[in-house]
């Protein structure tokens, strides 16, 4: 690990924190009456995989995974216009 | 200093995503879900981000940091309301203790517009669904 003290210390907090919040997404994706539940929880897992590659790149100090959470931003974005745009048609052909 | 900064920028944005999951477990509809998933995530996401500019403090990567919290910023709304209008369209149902729905009537369901308060309400023969 090329990190020092105080990263050393706070970086396990970090990932444990964002892995109960992944944990809750995941609840909300599970039990989601609805169909745009489950796409509200996809978009938060997704933010929260942005935040885990965040401190990944700060923990391993390579800073190539910023163009990775930066590439997963812009695909999670096309994936939910999507979703919302099938939602909206099919609401429509019935 | 800059370990100490960055360190505490991504407690803060943990905080603020570790929030946003439990408001969308917690809150009672959908509408309500959106909000801590769309504002709390994105705020937290930017702590993130800044974070990794603070930590590596190279013009480059804090451009490309920037330029991701930029993206997020102009997205979130974009989706969120997105979702929220193709859900409304669907008829999720409201949470109960509701005070207001003030889309109610307001949106054509043949052809997906809204129409403003300013205008008049949809009479019979106004309206395009009894055409054909």
């Amino acid at each position: 690990m090329s990190a020092g003290g105080v990263l050393a210390i706070v970086d396990p907090v970090i990932f444990s924190m964002l892995s109960v919040a992944l944990f809750l997404a995941f609840v909300r994706l599970v039990r989601g009456p609805s169909l745009p539940d489950r796409v509200v929880a996809l978009d938060l897992i997704a933010a929260l995989t942005v935040g885990f590659i965040a401190v990944y790149a700060i923990d391993t100090g390579e800073r190539v995974f910023l163009d990775v959470a930066i590439v997963v931003a812009l695909i999670t974005f096309l994936g939910t216009v999507a979703f919302a745009r099938y939602i909206e048609r099919r609401a429509s052909s019935e | 200093m800059s370990e100490l900064l960055s360190a505490a920028l991504m407690l803060i944005g943990a905080s603020f995503l570790l929030l946003a999951a439990v408001g969308v477990v917690r809150m009672p509809d959908l509408f309500t879900r959106m909000q801590p998933a769309t504002k709390a995530a994105t705020l937290g996401v930017a702590c993130m981000l800044l974070a990794v500019a603070v930590y590596f403090g190279r013009i480059g990567i804090t451009t490309r940091a920037v330029a991701g919290i930029a993206f997020f910023f102009l997205t979130a709304p974009v989706t969120a309301h997105l979702l929220g209008r193709a859900a409304y369209f669907v008829g999720v149902p409201l949470w109960e203790g509701t005070v207001i729905d003030e889309l109610r009537d307001k949106y054509d369901p043949l052809t997906h517009t809204c129409r403003s308060s300013a205008e008049p309400a949809l009479d019979v023969r106004g309206d395009p669904r009894t055409d054909g």
